[in-house]
């Protein structure tokens, strides 16, 4: 069963969230679904631009209580 | 009280003598009790493997009898834990024995794993341990000229190293007379050559300056060893004829045996340092999965808070201070120069331009090290 995880990368300057889904995607199945936190305007765009390239699915994002959603899939 | 540190790397250490001097009276009249264990006698200071890569650094200069750094109230063993049984409050070692305990810290590290990325541990070199440093050094003396390529796996300790490795390398090169015969080919998993925006920035420039060569949005996939190829997952390929690389890591096999966390990180909450769902049970330095660098100076100032801290619980009944997710990384940048980052979780660095002084500076830390992990520093 695809399962769901959070990563909290609040406040994270370094590695940043971009890396910090680089390194959780490893661990998760084909299916699941990964929602990243982040509080670094960059990462609605450069998490984005990476799932593209590497052919992930970007399934939402979006800004909450100053916190950045951003959610996708892993296809392959 | 019954304290339990198992780790004696740098966050360990730095706790158990922050600890050991703070709670000297305690200790004393047996109230309190320090007990460490750790998988080696001796202590290295692997920031120093990067010198040892390039043969600016003999490899015993690296380490200290662990116990001439603890303080004497501590009882240390080299005894590694190969169970957690934390509902009993309660590990196990490899000797055999059991070790009880009140209060519980979790300092294990992280290794590299060239192995986790097809062909990666066959085909490059890292500084990552003694034996690969040393081997990385005779390969290095051996090249006599091509593609230098330098492929980044992630998470991976130190986040200045794959920077700093490609800088060192370039000042070797050059002293050898045989830089117009190298080539460098930097490869950086996100959009930029550094994780931190404005070190990306100024380390942009530097490459440009010094011809060095860079894709991002790289990560390894797997390695062709026959024809000197690194594939990316992005459908890129590099060719190499050194491949330089700054593996993946994991924590610890003991931490995911023993269902701890998943790839050996152990879920921490990132201001009380406490292992999530348990309350006497804390974790330091790269074991964390915390968002933040896999750094000695991560480990070090988590220490800090979380010697007063436990201090704290045993003398006013309660914790006093959050870690606030500081960091602090020097940033060799060769040619004798170096700069440095610092931030937390709410405030951004500001690197300044690289000079010699914060160079010299690093070269005395790297000595200051040992007054460092005494807790003296
Ligand atoms: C080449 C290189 C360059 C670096 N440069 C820098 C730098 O410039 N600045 C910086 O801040 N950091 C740097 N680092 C990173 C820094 O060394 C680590 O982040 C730091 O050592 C982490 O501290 P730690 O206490 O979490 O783990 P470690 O220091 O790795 O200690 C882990 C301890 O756990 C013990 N252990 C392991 N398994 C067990 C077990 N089962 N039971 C009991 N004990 C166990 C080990 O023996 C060891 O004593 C560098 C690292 C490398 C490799």
């Amino acid at each position: 069963m695809a399962e769901k995880h959070q990563i909290d990368a609040r406040g994270s300057y370094c590695p940043g969230p971009l890396m910090e889904l680089i390194a959780r995607i490893k661990q998760a199945e084909i299916g699941d679904e990964l929602e990243v936190l982040s509080t670094d305007e960059g990462s609605a765009n450069d998490i984005p631009e990476w799932v593209k390239k590497v052919g992930h699915e970007m399934i939402e994002s979006f800004q909450a209580d100053g916190v950045w959603h951003v959610v996708i899939r892993k296809v392959k | 009280m019954k304290i339990l540190i198992v780790g004696g790397g740098m966050g360990g250490t730095i706790l158990a003598n922050n600890l050991a001097r703070r709670l000297k009276h305690e200790l004393k009249q047996g109230k309190s009790h320090i007990t460490m264990l750790s998988a080696s006698e001796q202590h290295m200071y692997q920031p120093g493997l990067l010198y040892v890569c390039v043969g600016r650094m003999a490899t015993d200069e690296l380490y200290r009898e662990q116990t001439s750094l603890l303080e004497p109230e501590i009882e240390f063993h080299v005894d590694p834990v190969t169970g957690f049984q934390l509902d009993q409050n309660e590990v196990t070692t490899q000797s055999g024995k059991t070790y009880g305990y009140d209060l519980l810290v979790i300092a294990t590290g992280s290794r590299a794993m060239p192995e986790s990325v097809p062909g990666l541990a066959e085909n490059s070199v890292n500084c990552y341990t003694e034996a690969n440093a040393v081997e990385m050094w005779r390969q290095v003396r051996d090249f006599q000229g091509g593609t230098v390529t330098i492929a980044v796996g992630v998470p991976h300790k130190c986040p200045m190293v794959p920077l700093e490795v490609t800088f060192v390398l370039h000042d070797y090169f050059k002293e050898r007379g045989i830089l117009d015969k190298v080539k460098f080919q930097y490869t950086y998993p996100i959009g930029r050559i550094h994780s931190l925006a404005p070190v990306g920035e100024w380390a942009k420039g530097e490459f440009d300056r010094m011809g060095i060569q860079y894709e991002t949005l790289f990560n390894m996939k797997e390695i062709d060893g026959a024809n000197h190829v690194v594939h990316s997952e992005e459908g890129t390929q590099s060719h190499y004829d050194l491949l330089v690389a700054v593996p993946p890591h994991k924590g610890m096999a003991v931490i995911e045996e023993n269902g701890l966390g998943q790839s050996g990180w152990i879920p921490t909450d990132r201001h009380s340092l406490k292992m999530e769902g348990r309350d006497n049970v804390y974790v330091l330095g790269d074991t964390t999965n915390l968002p933040i660098s896999k750094a000695g100076s991560t480990a070090h100032f988590e220490a800090e808070v979380l010697a007063e801290n436990i201090a704290a619980i045993i003398k006013l009944g309660g914790p006093v201070r959050d870690y606030d997710g500081k960091v602090f990384c020097f940033i060799e940048a060769g040619s004798n120069r170096a700069t440095y980052a610092m931030f937390n979780y709410t405030q951004p660095p500001a690197p300044r331009a690289p000079n010699r002084a914060v160079h010299w500076f690093k070269m005395a830390y790297n000595q200051l090290y040992w007054a460092s992990a005494r807790g003296l520093l």
